[in-house]
């Protein structure tokens, strides 16, 4: 077990998703906190890459790394079709566009049983040791083997979207963040910008789809509904939008929060909804605003 | 044939209403403070709960006056008690706080009236066939249809023709020379907020006549309604009107020949609406808050 987890009396699985959601919630502030633009349709795009690793592993090909290849792809791909119809969009009205369209592919998910499995999810597969060629990697009954695979996956994750903040393209987009009227003036297409970053941010949303998909070896049309988006943008905001980790410790309070409570009452959503209420109206700036408030 | 798509036109046509109903209420509170109400199915869903509560008291008929005031009430309450403290923040936050806020409803409704289906009795005289021939027409569906159509013309008389309607459009054209003028702003957002609460209030006890008490009720009708909104235009809630009904009859039409795209047709609208026309059907030019 991760050591950490230990600490909160969880168990590796926790830890794993902790991770994964993580990445998702990072992937939401890449846009969110650096861009200036609210998806709440992430979850299409994590769903839809989780969707892609399972069918692959379903009825195509019995391979893992083709699995997260494939699902990153199709999410996407359907990332860069979505984006170019709404990139004109902006503020409540790009946020409500979002969640409308990840609805579209939750219902086709939900309709298309035959294919997808519809209400019941997809099942009848699992995640795959990983063959490297010289020696294979059992993430299938090793819980720990996976969680270290995801952690390798997540830190690549991160350091990508790291250096693409700190390039001057990362730097455009913090300008468009802060004042796009300036930007264009400035000559920036401004379009081209947010459709590139959109693009980019549901790149990592589909991989931790993808990796969801396969830590649970089960995918269900849940993965793709606006709840989990808006749960993407809670973990975001908790932990601390405009910081780089602040999503990451968004999504553990999250996830840790989520299966305490749960053991206790089955309203688990209740006290979710309270406490999201409250770091909204009085910790805008999330857990990590409140402790760089304290240390300064 | 005739029949099923005449039934499923109709049905759209009811459906399309509540979208319709929903919406302009979502579409109000939009307009004027930028606020997306997640919550808002969280208070229809109220609505019709306070409507099960009052109906053995009052009846049927007074459920349906009282509930969706007392409904709106709460919306007040709610508005000055947290969304207020958010105007002139960025958007992102009310939305956020309203999305906690559908949480802490749908699980509080649960909490206090369980999870199952709850029966929300309409009076018998309603439930009965119009027609033999056209037995899906119950009085109750005619006369939804109807009162919705009463309800959005009340609303379209009081923003055209009272003192505070004038206000509220004018505020959502340019809240703060309206403030200049001397107008009480928090007040007209307050009333504004409850006005689009008492809709959905309003659509929650109707829509409880149909379907039963659910805590989840509203969820269903979410984002079609911003669907609705999208197609019809922001800032245009003639247009969020037209948008909720012709999604609504999208949707019944596609029941009859591809019933499993039932639910998907409405934001292959959408997208289609915005390809053409990102603004919406009678979209204000601008209007992208």
């Amino acid at each position: 077990m991760p050591y950490w987890m230990g600490a909160v009396g969880g168990y590796t699985g926790l830890a794993t998703r902790v991770v994964v959601l993580g990445l998702a919630a990072m992937s939401v502030n890449f846009l969110l906190g650096f861009t200036g633009v609210l998806s709440f349709g992430h979850a299409a795009y994590f769903g839809l890459g989780a969707y892609g690793a399972g069918m692959l592993l379903k009825y195509v090909a019995p391979s893992t790394t083709l699995a997260i290849l494939v699902g990153v792809v199709v999410g996407t791909l359907a990332a860069a079709a979505v984006g170019a119809l709404i990139v004109k969009l902006r503020g409540i009205y790009f946020a409500m566009v979002t969640i409308a369209f990840g609805q579209m592919f939750y219902f086709i998910a939900f309709r298309w049983s035959s294919v997808t499995g519809g209400d019941d999810g997809l099942t009848g597969w699992r995640r795959l040791p990983i063959d490297l060629g010289f020696t294979t990697i059992d993430i299938l009954d090793n819980a720990e083997a996976y969680y270290y695979m995801v952690l390798l996956i997540f830190a690549v994750s991160v350091g990508i979207m790291a250096l693409i903040l700190r390039s001057p393209f990362g730097r455009t987009l913090l300008a468009i963040r802060e004042n796009e009227r300036r930007a264009r003036f400035l000559g920036i297409p401004v379009e081209r910008h947010i459709w590139i970053a959109f693009v980019i941010s549901c790149f990592f949303a589909s991989l931790a789809g993808v990796l969801y998909a396969l830590l649970n070896n089960f995918v269900d049309p849940r993965t793709l509904h606006w709840t989990l988006s808006g749960n993407f943008v809670i973990m975001a905001v908790v932990g601390g939008m405009r910081s780089f980790w602040g999503p990451l410790i968004g999504a553990a309070i999250f996830v840790v929060l989520q299966d305490y409570v749960s053991s206790y009452t089955q309203n688990w959503m209740f006290f979710i909804g309270i406490f999201f209420v409250l770091i909204v109206l009085f910790f805008p700036r999330g857990v990590l605003g409140i402790i760089r408030k304290r240390l300064s | 044939m005739t029949e099923l798509i005449l039934f499923n036109v109709f049905n759209g046509l009811i459906v399309g209403a509540f979208y319709a109903l929903m919406a302009l209420g979502l579409s109000l509170i939009i307009n004027l403070t930028s606020v997306i109400n997640f919550s808002h199915g969280g208070f229809l869903a109220l609505g019709a709960y306070i409507a099960y509560e009052l109906a053995p008291y009052l009846g049927f008929w007074g459920a349906l006056i009282l509930a969706p005031v007392l409904t709106a009430v709460l919306g007040l309450v709610v508005e000055r008690v947290m969304i207020r403290r958010l105007y002139g923040r960025d958007p992102l936050y009310s939305l956020l706080l309203t999305f906690g806020l559908a949480y802490v409803f749908e699980d509080g409704l649960r909490y206090i009236w369980g999870a199952q289906s709850l029966p929300f009795h309409v009076p018998d005289w309603l439930t009965r066939p119009l027609s033999t021939y056209f037995f899906f027409l119950t009085g109750y569906r005619v006369f939804m249809v109807v009162l919705v159509a009463v309800a959005v013309a009340a609303l379209f008389l009081i923003l055209t023709r009272t003192r505070l309607g004038i206000r509220i459009r004018a505020g959502t054209l340019d809240l703060e020379t309206v403030s200049v003028l001397g107008v009480n702003v928090r007040i007209l957002r307050n009333l504004n907020f409850g006005l689009g609460i008492y809709l959905a209030g309003l659509a929650g006890v109707l829509a409880a006549g149909l379907l039963g008490l659910q805590p989840t009720i509203g969820d269903a009708l979410i984002m079609p309604s911003f669907v609705a909104i999208i197609v019809g235009g922001l800032g245009s809630l003639f247009g969020t009107l037209l948008g909720g009904l012709l999604i609504g009859v999208a949707a019944g039409i596609a029941t009859v020949f591809v019933p499993s795209a039932s639910e998907a047709i409405i934001y292959i609208m959408m997208a289609v609406v915005l390809l053409f026309r990102p603004r919406g059907l009678l979209g204000e030019e601008g209007m992208n808050l």
